[in-house]
């Protein structure tokens, strides 16, 4: 091939010879189809609200009460969806770093249990608090820091021996934290011999108190958005998640980085333990059950793939959102409990599946 | 002594009892383009990797940039200046294109430990530059690796090469998976690079392309150094003959 011609083909402005790249056919961020299935789920359960039982979902209908929409109805999904939430953007980040965390649930009890019995009253109506653990050491009504701290520290714990194990041990994630899955749970229940552990002081008791539980997961959540779009470590994790032997080479510290985000995620289960065992005003050993696969649900419905280096943390809160409607919905339309579950489970599986065939499609359009 | 960038004595790597290189002796000149040709097997990615500290080498010196140097891994060899596009190129889909330029190199507004707050603006400006330097044209930086062709992934892992101060570029086949606009692409970096005078050693398989672009080539065959000869000394059929293994060469290899 002679200069000139060569010359002419970098010359293009539409990449090297113009082959297979189309600016316009770039796909609009994933976030944005998730949100659209949002929309679509709340106008279906608006519809089949009117049809058949003459009410709306999502407006408000009632004559003493004021105001456009049902603020109860959106007060109450946002709210039930916030505590495992909080757990989903620590998960979040996990997957989109090539793991998984089955042991958020776990980490939910024990610490609930454990904070818990740092953050109890002495006295009940007059009475010596029944159910105080430490009341024969003195450590009653012991200022908030000292639960929040005992917490924290439950979770960072946690998450580092998941992170230990999985950088340093290769044992795949899935595996090391099924083993604290159950540890962790076995914890929660030894902790007080299955005893609820009740009466928090009131300053414990106002974290979780009202919206409050809202509050926090949003913050963190933004918080959140932000590491992981402009922070190295952010960067990181996408790196690794998508092709982890290339962010080798690059000199990414994989170990460190891993046992740094399996922590995070410890922190934040431990931090949504705070808020539910607050809000409830007692911490009981099956607290945060199903916990784990509940946020990594909302994970995948909001985006995230399982595979790594693709999702966000606002995919996730929308993910949260689409949970959080279609479990009210199903109550909304007077259905059983029952049937919630199962249509829980087929949409976990259909968000995997739907994520599979993304890819799958991607890999031939490559 | 000086001007040698690089030089390997008796560079040696044994798999168990795979000899895919043996007692390897090599040089290369500042601002010289050399081309490592050989049949499949013929251990110059081997030698690629032995260089670049991907793997550590059974025997033999290596040193570079007037040291001897013995790479713990492929981070020390690219600090020392050894930049390398790897066969398999290295490049994480799922980010765009100044994230891979710079991975695991960012530059940094504040330094937070691991949660530094990234330069965006300063990494996408030395993108572009970088992209300039080497003539890449890809129209959308914000885009992500992964809707990118075989040939603009290539350009993204070569720009990585020049959007820092190397001393060395090794690139092993770089234009072996790509059409022929690619290839072309791919060639006029290579040229750019000459005229920097940056040096180059560029595994490839491609006669045509070897006659056009270097100064000298080398020629592997079965773990060994066979041919060493300045382009003007030689043509393809001679080339072709020594990869076969039609002529050895070990005296030539002598008389040098
Ligand atoms: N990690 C390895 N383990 C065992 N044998 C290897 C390994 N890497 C390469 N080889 C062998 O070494 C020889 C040279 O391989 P290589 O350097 O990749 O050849 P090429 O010249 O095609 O790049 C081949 O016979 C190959 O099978
Ligand atoms: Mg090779």
């Amino acid at each position: 091939m002679r200069p000139t011609e060569e010359e002419d083909v970098s010359q293009t402005s539409h990449g090297i010879g113009g082959l297979s790249y189309d600016a316009k056919k770039r796909p609009w961020p994933a976030e944005f189809n998730v949100f659209l299935a949002l929309v679509i789920l709340v106008a279906a359960f608006e519809l089949v609200g009117r049809v058949f039982l003459g009410d709306s979902f999502l407006f408000n209908t009632r004559e003493n009460v004021s105001g456009l929409f049902n603020e109860q109805r959106l007060q109450i999904i946002i709210l039930q969806v916030s505590i495992v939430g909080i757990i989903a953007i620590g998960v979040t980040q996990v997957i989109i770093c090539g793991g998984i965390d089955l042991s958020s649930g776990s980490i939910v009890g024990a610490t609930a249990m454990i904070a818990m019995s740092f953050a109890q009253v002495a006295t009940v109506n007059g009475n010596p608090n029944p159910k105080a653990m430490f009341i024969d050491y003195g450590w009653t009504d012991l200022p908030v820091i000292v639960p929040l701290l005992v917490a924290i520290g439950c979770g960072l714990v946690a998450g580092l021996i998941n992170g230990l194990l999985i950088a340093y041990t290769r044992i795949p994630p899935f595996i090391a934290t099924l083993g604290m899955m159950v540890t962790a749970r076995g914890i929660a229940k030894w902790w007080s011999k299955g005893q609820p552990i009740s009466f928090p002081t009131d300053s414990f008791a106002a974290i979780g108190r009202g919206l409050m539980p809202v509050v926090i997961f949003i913050s963190l959540a933004l918080l959140f958005q932000l590491i992981l779009t402009y922070t190295k470590y952010g960067k990181h994790c996408y790196a690794i998640g998508s092709n982890e032997d290339a962010a080798r080479m690059s000199g990414i510290k994989i170990a460190n980085h891993k046992v740094l985000v399996y922590a995070i995620a410890g922190i934040l289960a431990s931090i949504a333990a705070v808020v539910l065992s607050s809000k409830n005003l007692t911490a009981q050993a099956g607290m945060g059950v199903m916990y784990e696969l509940d946020a990594i649900a909302m994970a995948v419905i909001g985006g995230v793939s399982l595979s790594g280096g693709r999702g966000s943390i606002i995919g996730t809160v929308i993910g949260s959102l689409i949970f959080g409607v279609i479990i009210s919905g199903f109550t909304f339309l007077r259905l059983d409990a029952y049937y919630q579950e199962m249509v829980k489970g087929v949409i976990i599986v259909g968000a995997v599946v739907l994520d599979q065939w993304r890819q799958r499609r991607r890999a031939i359009g490559a | 002594m000086s001007d040698i960038v690089l030089k390997t004595e008796n560079l040696t790597k044994h798999y168990g009892g795979v000899h895919a290189l043996q007692e390897a002796n090599f040089e290369l000149r500042k601002g010289e383009h050399v081309a490592i040709m050989g049949d499949n097997g013929a251990g110059k990615s081997t030698f690629v990797r032995q260089i670049t500290g991907v793997e550590q080498r059974t025997d033999g010196k290596i040193w570079f940039d007037g040291k001897e140097v013995n790479f713990a891994g492929p981070i020390e060899a690219r600090e020392a200046g050894i930049e390398t596009v790897f066969q398999n190129l290295a490049l994480a889909d799922d980010l765009d294109v100044p994230s891979n330029l710079f991975l695991g190199r960012e530059k940094v507004l504040f330094n937070l430990g691991p949660f530094s707050i990234l330069d965006r603006k300063a990494m996408r400006k030395a993108t572009e530059a970088a992209l300039v330097r080497t003539a890449v044209k890809i129209p959308n930086l914000s885009s992500t690796i992964r809707h990118m062709s075989g040939g603009q992934r290539q350009c993204v892992a070569i720009a990585r090469t020049a959007t820092f101060a190397s001393k060395l570029i090794i690139m092993d086949e770089p234009t072996a998976a790509l059409g022929v606009q690619e290839t072309a692409q791919v060639e006029n970096i290579i040229r750019t690079l000459k005229e920097n005078g940056e040096p180059l050693i560029l595994v490839s398989h491609n006669m045509r392309q070897v006659f056009d672009l270097v100064d000298r080539i080398v020629v592997f065959r079965r773990g060994r150094i066979v041919a060493n000869l300045r382009k003007q000394d030689t043509d393809g059929n001679d080339i072709v003959a020594y990869i076969t293994g039609a002529k050895t060469g070990q005296a030539e290899l002598q008389a040098a």
